[in-house]
């Protein structure tokens, strides 16, 4: 396998950083900026750390290092018919799997297969001591310890250095096609309940305000199947990667963009702006009003059981916690990084 | 030394006299159920590693949460450790009581709370037993998917706790994949509602963190589990094979090739026999392993998926492959899989089974070290293993009343664990240390990783009241296992008492 292993750099990197009491901005390509708030500190670039460590199509697992491009890791997979399940948005040529893990985002076949936390088997990281420390490994199954490994899915960068992530991978279903069905919100919602409850192969749907789109993959006759008894016009591959990068026409507008994460059976909320529905109704996309009340959305969206990001470089960027949960989060940030030198502000002000 | 509470190694524990804790109890809810004569303590003694008994300080049995909030703030301020318990059939003794403890019974919460079958999901109380959970979402033709194999009495608490497992993880996954949300109070009695519904919750991934964390962190009071449609059809396939490494290559082969099984399970020849033996599955006993391949979910898949494994099982060495004919035929052949470990039981008096996970391209070379630890320590070793998902459990057979086994096959144990580790895997897959594999997690992990685990626990547990002694070991008790292991030379974990 091939790649640069800078990992005793990046352990006296963060040791420096301890000594000198010098917070660090965790960067791989910088393709989530976008999102959450700024942090003040000394450029730390995990591209130097790169390259795919161990893959064994029949192991199911892949091991790469954090600076390693995402598009090189699926490459890998794809050469031996194997993918990420969660399918993780890039959102910049430059991604890394270190960001991919920070950062904790997934495509449309979440519901159906899992979010990026699900897939992490093991991570290594250099820890707010200064020491690299393994968790997890590379099996399916390991209780022993606290899972510090799913911890770091989405913890952006804020509780430690991943260096390296190892992956539950999967095959790439043998047929994927799509289908549009022109449906109102309520009848693909009463719809996708009901299918909800039937093995049907569906592995992403969402609703662009004028039609359900589904796709559906596994075998090919159960997908054959599946098409003849749902009818509807065909959706072309092009569109799941549009979806999960946020290039659909939808999404090409200057208001300000807000993911609503919700109960998948939750109503649809009466909010001030236009909807996107995704995650067959877990994940729903606004792009809000100017004079848009953000205290009242996020109000109202908690009280339906989910919580709201504005998804933008702000500081009020992520869905406030409650004050017992942000004494748990400022506890754990101190226990892991007690001098609070990663990334230090980039999810919440307090951690 | 034995299992019991060590505060040498495990750090002191104040003792407060069983007069003051009861009076306490009381005080905070007069009517929370508290037993505290040694006889009503007896039942509580030990978890299903029965062989380790303690009785504990006292057991309370509440049936409202906020009895649990009580005895969770009035232990708090005398400084009494906690125990939960959830069924009690864990096997790693997490739930063995303290002597100087309150063991928290959660039992009488057994309550589910709502099944919503259009959305999926079912809210239960954490005494709700794991069957009880599928068995309410049948008539909708949904079920809740980890079926560990106590699941008849295990409780959905205990199984977050232990991130319980089964035969179908690789597809399926473990009950973190399966939990939507958990309710847990504080070792202060503060509720923490950490996920819900939703696919995701803001802030740091605590809903991962608490599975698998024994009771240390928190104490479960309700959880929503998220259901599953039930597959159209499942067929299952039986390959026999004249070498392990054989079956074990054949597993990679599947999984490479792009298919997913509901099960995969393998077992020896010594396993087979005892298994065929015990429940006339049909195993060919000649043979050095067999495969049992269970391939579910949309019926033309699965048709296109049986064919494409018999070529593989086939071009991958298989002797003889045969598809169960029909539904009572697969029972058969899961009877003797799932009937292993007491057909095991009846070729020997005793038997110890382990929970090692590994690299499944390292299965060939880990039972071939298992068959020289066996010649070695001159006991015999069946094994039976999650193929799908690298979990392997060696039983090893002795006679505890035969002078001298009982040390060898301790020895034997710490030794195939060892293995485990040597090769990238871990000292359990499912059944959690607790108690039982302490001592290992010195093997596993080094003293920066163990640092971070203490950490961890001090953000939600200052004092280390939770469930003390479990999970985690302390740097003195790693310290002094390591100087052991060093002055007896090849021997691995000599001190270990585990029957």
């Amino acid at each position: 396998m091939s790649g640069h292993d800078a990992s005793a750099d990046l352990v006296e990197r963060v040791r420096e950083a301890i000594a000198r009491r010098r917070p660090l901005a965790i960067r791989g390509g910088d393709s989530k900026v976008a999102l959450g708030r700024p942090v003040d500190g000394q450029i730390l670039d995990t591209r130097v750390h790169h390259g795919i460590v161990a893959y064994e199509p029949g192991e199911l697992v892949l091991t790469a290092r954090a600076g390693t491009s995402l598009a090189e890791v699926e490459r890998a997979l794809e050469a031996s018919g194997q993918m990420l399940a969660f399918e993780p948005p890039h959102l910049g040529a430059g991604a890394t799997l270190g960001g991919m893990l920070a950062s904790g985002l997934s495509g449309p076949r979440r519901p159906w297969a899992g979010a990026v936390r699900d897939h992490v088997l093991g991570v290594r990281l250099v820890d707010g001591r200064g020491a690299l420390l393994r968790f997890g490994g590379e099996v399916m199954k390991n209780v022993a310890g606290y899972d510090v490994s799913r911890l770091m899915a989405g913890s952006w960068g804020c509780l430690g250095l991943v260096t390296e992530v190892s992956l539950k991978v999967l095959p790439r279903p043998r047929v994927c096609t799509g289908v549009r069905l022109e449906l109102s919100r309520d009848e693909a919602r009463a719809r996708l309940a009901a299918w909800g409850r039937q093995p049907m192969p569906i592995s992403a749907a969402c609703h662009d305000g004028d039609a359900l789109h589904l796709r559906l993959e596994g075998g090919e006759a159960a997908v054959r199947a599946a098409c003849d008894r749902l009818g509807g016009e065909p959706v072309d591959d092009a569109y799941w990667t549009a979806l999960r990068e946020r290039r659909l026409p939808f999404f090409d507008s200057p208001a300000p963009l807000w993911r609503l994460s919700l109960p998948a059976h939750a109503p649809s909320l009466d909010l001030q702006g236009r909807q996107f529905i995704d995650w067959g109704g877990a994940q729903r996309w606004l792009l809000a009003d100017d004079d848009l009340d953000a205290a009242r959305l996020r109000t109202v969206v908690a009280t339906a059981g989910g919580h709201a990001t504005r998804m933008a470089r702000a500081d009020d960027a992520f869905h406030p916690l409650p004050s017992a949960m942000l004494r748990i989060h400022q506890r754990l940030k101190h226990a892991l990084d007690p001098f609070g030198i990663f990334n230090p502000g980039r999810l919440y002000r307090e951690l | 030394m034995n299992l019991r509470y060590d505060e040498r190694l495990d750090g002191a524990i104040q003792r407060v006299d069983k007069a003051t804790v009861l009076a306490a109890l009381q005080r905070a809810d007069a009517t929370l159920e508290v037993l505290h004569e040694p006889e009503a303590l007896r039942p509580f003694e030990c978890d299903g590693l029965a062989a380790y008994r303690v009785a504990p300080l006292l057991v309370v049995l509440p049936s409202h949460l906020e009895q649990v909030a009580a005895v969770l703030r009035t232990c708090h301020a005398l400084g009494v450790p906690v125990v939960a318990r959830g069924a009690g059939t864990g096997l790693s003794g997490g739930a063995l009581p303290l002597e100087h403890g309150v063991l928290l019974v959660m039992a009488r919460f057994h309550r589910i709370l709502g099944l919503d079958a259009e959305a999926r999901v079912a809210r239960v109380e954490p005494g709700v037993r794991n069957l009880a959970v599928s068995e309410a979402a049948a008539p909708h033709g949904l079920y809740y998917a980890p079926d560990p194999s106590s699941q008849i009495a295990c409780s959905i608490g205990g199984n977050v706790a232990e991130n319980a497992g089964g035969v179908h993880c690789l597809k399926y996954g473990l009950t973190v994949h399966n939990v939507l949300g958990v309710d847990v109070l504080t070792v202060e009695g503060e509720r923490l509602a950490i996920g819900g519904e939703a696919l995701d919750a803001p802030g740091f991934d605590l809903l991962a963190l608490m599975h698998g964390s024994e009771g240390l962190l928190g104490v479960v009071t309700g959880v929503t589990l998220r259901l599953l449609p039930k597959p159209e059809v499942a067929r299952v396939l039986l390959a026999s094979f004249a070498s392990v490494d054989a079956a074990a290559h054949a597993v990679g082969a599947i999984l490479a090739a792009g298919i997913i099984p509901g099960g995969l399970e393998m077992m020896d020849n010594p396993a087979i026999r005892a298994a065929e033996a015990f429940v006339r599955a049909g195993y060919p006993v000649d043979a050095a392993a067999i495969l049992l391949c269970e391939l579910d979910g949309v019926e033309a898949d699965v048709r296109e998926d049986a064919a494409r494994v018999r070529e593989l099982l086939a071009s991958a060495g298989a002797v003889e492959v045969r598809e169960a004919a029909d539904d009572a035929e697969r029972a058969r052949f899961w009877a003797g899989r799932k009937n292993a470990f007491p057909a095991v039981g009846r070729l020997s008096p005793d038997y110890y089974c382990m929970d090692g996970t590994i690299p499944k391209r390292e299965l060939a070379r880990v039972l071939d070290g298992i068959e020289v630890l066996s010649r070695e320590h001159d006991l015999r070793v069946a094994n039976v293993f999650h193929a799908g998902d690298g979990n392997l459990h060696p039983l090893i057979l002795f006679d505890a009343n035969a002078p001298g086994e009982l040390k060898r096959a301790e020895a034997l144990g710490g030794r195939i664990l060892e293995l485990c580790v040597a090769v990238g895997g871990s000292i359990t897959g499912e059944h959690g240390v607790g108690r039982e594999k302490i001592n290992q997690m010195c093997a596993q992990f080094g003293e920066g990783e163990l640092v971070a685990f203490h950490a961890i626990k001090a953000a939600f547990d200052e004092h280390g009241l939770l469930n003390p002694g479990k999970g985690v070991p302390t740097l003195n008790r790693c310290a002094e296992f390591g100087t052991m292991h060093v002055h007896r030379g090849a021997v691995a974990f000599p001190e270990l008492e585990r029957f």
